[in-house]
């Protein structure tokens, strides 16, 4: 891409180009030429059954008028009935994951803990991280059966891996000098943890719960789809059975509730800090 | 922080009355709508099955060892397809979630008035909805196959893409903006030489770890039927190949790892 103006160019003879991302040119071509060849690759083995796509462009038109006609009468019971589940499994399992993650938080976070509670409480969190919810929620629904049980289980401890790393984190990060202090002063482990760490943790934690509870929320919606309980299931039933109007209306619902919950945390975590 | 005299002493506390009332309040408001919510949802808990759930686990785990290695080869293919649904979606997604984040940012908006909120609604919206749901829609419009999975992780990714962008955007150094456009620069030009060098770390950034996200997302499309090595997990529960889940689980565990590991090499690089 040269840019330089054509008097300036004839002037010195020199031209003016954008210094490329990567400096090396042979890292550069390879690396070019390799994502070509695998974009060539995977796009070839998307097969598209154009057929199959052309008879349901009048569903897929169904679900667009769907959602400018949301239907919220035909299935209002149902809907009630999977958005009060979400809803108390979303509660019950943000407070249980928030009891469970701090205690496991604070063993976590390498300037409190002793090395063996350190990597007991970090091997956890990865168990937690590295399964999705939906994966916890298959094994639940199989062990404790359907229903929001199993969700509420599932849930608390995604929770789990989400709260208690990032607290971990910030306890790491945390000024050392007023820990210090509380200790000078004589304080006992709970007073050093009460008084020199918690405060400065606080209002950081405070917000970590409530992004917690909303991503609770729309996973319970997820988690349905398996049989664990909540608006899920509803959703599932009305998409199976082409009713696009009411998954529409539970779609708004869903989003209704997640820009509230947005917007109240924002609100909240103004007034706390 | 009030301090207080009592017998003639002067006594500090960290909180005055009324808020330690407030805060007690806040506590007993807390735990009531715990306990309310606990009584609703186990309505209809059958808690024989709950009591059970350890000798159910013992049994289940009897049955998940040992894994079926043997199941390997018939899992190549759906993990290619898998990959593929993460990075041609997440490429989908970010080609549409650009030109929302501009539209979205303040400082980059044509119109402040009715596009950003148009733009922060497609946002919303995006982001509410997992990708498994948008997937759940679309294998039931187009049909199942890779495609619904490709789309579905596009349009789950756009919010997530588009958010970041935009609050990147939005964090610029005005200055260098004031700068190109000093020169007479026309308004493609000062988006290219004066906004887009500035967002394109936290750009690359913001797509390596969406696509790290999305890798984790495609595993499980495939229970709708969208693709994947989850119509595999699909078929081996339905079955009860309980030996054959556990080698999808590794499957998956595997690439999530090596996909966070790749990630963050990359990101590393970049930043």
């Amino acid at each position: 891409m040269s840019l330089a103006s054509p008097s300036g160019a004839a002037a010195t003879g020199r031209v003016w180009r954008r210094p490329p991302l990567i400096a090396n040119p042979l890292l550069r071509w390879s690396l070019i030429i390799g994502s070509l060849a695998y974009l060539v690759l995977a796009v070839g083995s998307v097969e598209v059954n154009w057929l199959r796509i052309y008879e349901g462009l009048d569903r897929g038109w169904a679900f667009i008028k769907g959602f400018l006609a949301p239907d919220f009468t035909s299935r209002w019971g149902d809907i009630v009935d999977g958005m009060v589940e979400s809803l108390t499994m979303t509660v019950t399992s943000t407070a249980a994951g928030i009891l469970l993650s701090v205690p496991i938080g604070i063993g976590a976070a390498r300037n409190v803990a002793p090395r063996w509670i350190y990597y007991a409480c970090r091997s956890i969190i990865a168990v937690s991280r590295s399964f999705q919810e939906v994966i916890i929620a298959i094994v639940l629904v199989a062990l404790v059966g359907f229903g929001p049980l199993a969700g509420f289980i599932t849930l608390s401890f995604a929770t789990i891996g989400f709260l208690s790393k990032l607290l971990a984190e910030d306890i790491e990060d945390i000024d050392p000098a007023p820990a210090e202090a509380i200790r000078a002063t004589g304080g006992s482990w709970f007073q050093w943890l009460n008084y020199g760490i918690q405060p400065q943790v606080m209002p950081r934690l405070i917000g970590l719960c409530l992004y917690r509870l909303d991503i609770n929320f729309r996973e319970s919606a997820v988690i349905g789809i398996v049989g664990a309980g909540g608006i899920g299931a509803t959703l599932n039933t009305a998409i199976d059975r082409y009713e696009f109007d009411s998954a529409a209306a539970v779609l708004i619902l869903i989003i209704v509730i997640v820009m509230a919950a947005e917007y109240s945390s924002s609100y909240i975590r103004k007034w706390i800090q | 922080m009030p301090v207080t005299e009592r017998n003639g002493k002067p006594e500090w506390a960290l909180r005055t009355t009324p808020q330690q009332l407030a805060i007690w309040a806040g506590w007993l408001a807390g735990v009531a709508l715990f306990v309310y919510c606990w009584e609703l949802m186990t309505q209809t808990t059958i808690w024989a099955f709950f009591w059970d759930a350890p000798r159910q686990a013992g049994d289940l785990f009897g049955r998940m060892v040992p894994p079926r290695w043997s199941y390997m080869e018939q899992l190549w293919w759906p993990l290619w397809d898998t990959l593929n649904i993460a990075t041609l979606g997440t490429l989908a997604g970010i080609v549409m979630a650009v030109p929302v984040a501009f539209m979205a940012a303040r400082n980059t908006t044509p119109s402040a008035t009715f596009l950003r909120p148009l733009a922060l609604l497609i946002i919303v919206s995006s982001r509410s909805i997992n990708s498994l749901i948008w997937a759940l829609l679309l294998v039931s419009i187009i049909g199942p196959g890779i495609l619904a999975g490709i789309i579905a992780i596009a349009l789950r990714s756009i919010g997530f893409v588009g958010k970041l962008l935009y609050e990147a955007i939005e964090e610029i150094d005005e200055k260098q903006v004031e700068a190109i456009r000093a020169t007479g620069a026309s308004r493609a030009q000062v988006l290219t030489y004066g906004v887009v060098p500035q967002i394109m770390p936290a750009f690359a950034g913001i797509s390596v770890f969406r696509w790290d996200i999305n890798i984790r997302e495609s595993t499980v499309l495939g229970l709708v039927g969208a693709g994947g090595i989850g119509l595999q997990l699909q078929s081996s529960l339905n079955v009860l190949a309980w030996p054959q889940v556990t080698l999808i689980f590794i499957v998956i565990l595997g690439t999530v790892v090596l996909s966070e590991y790749v990630s963050a090499r990359v990101r590393h690089a970049i930043i």
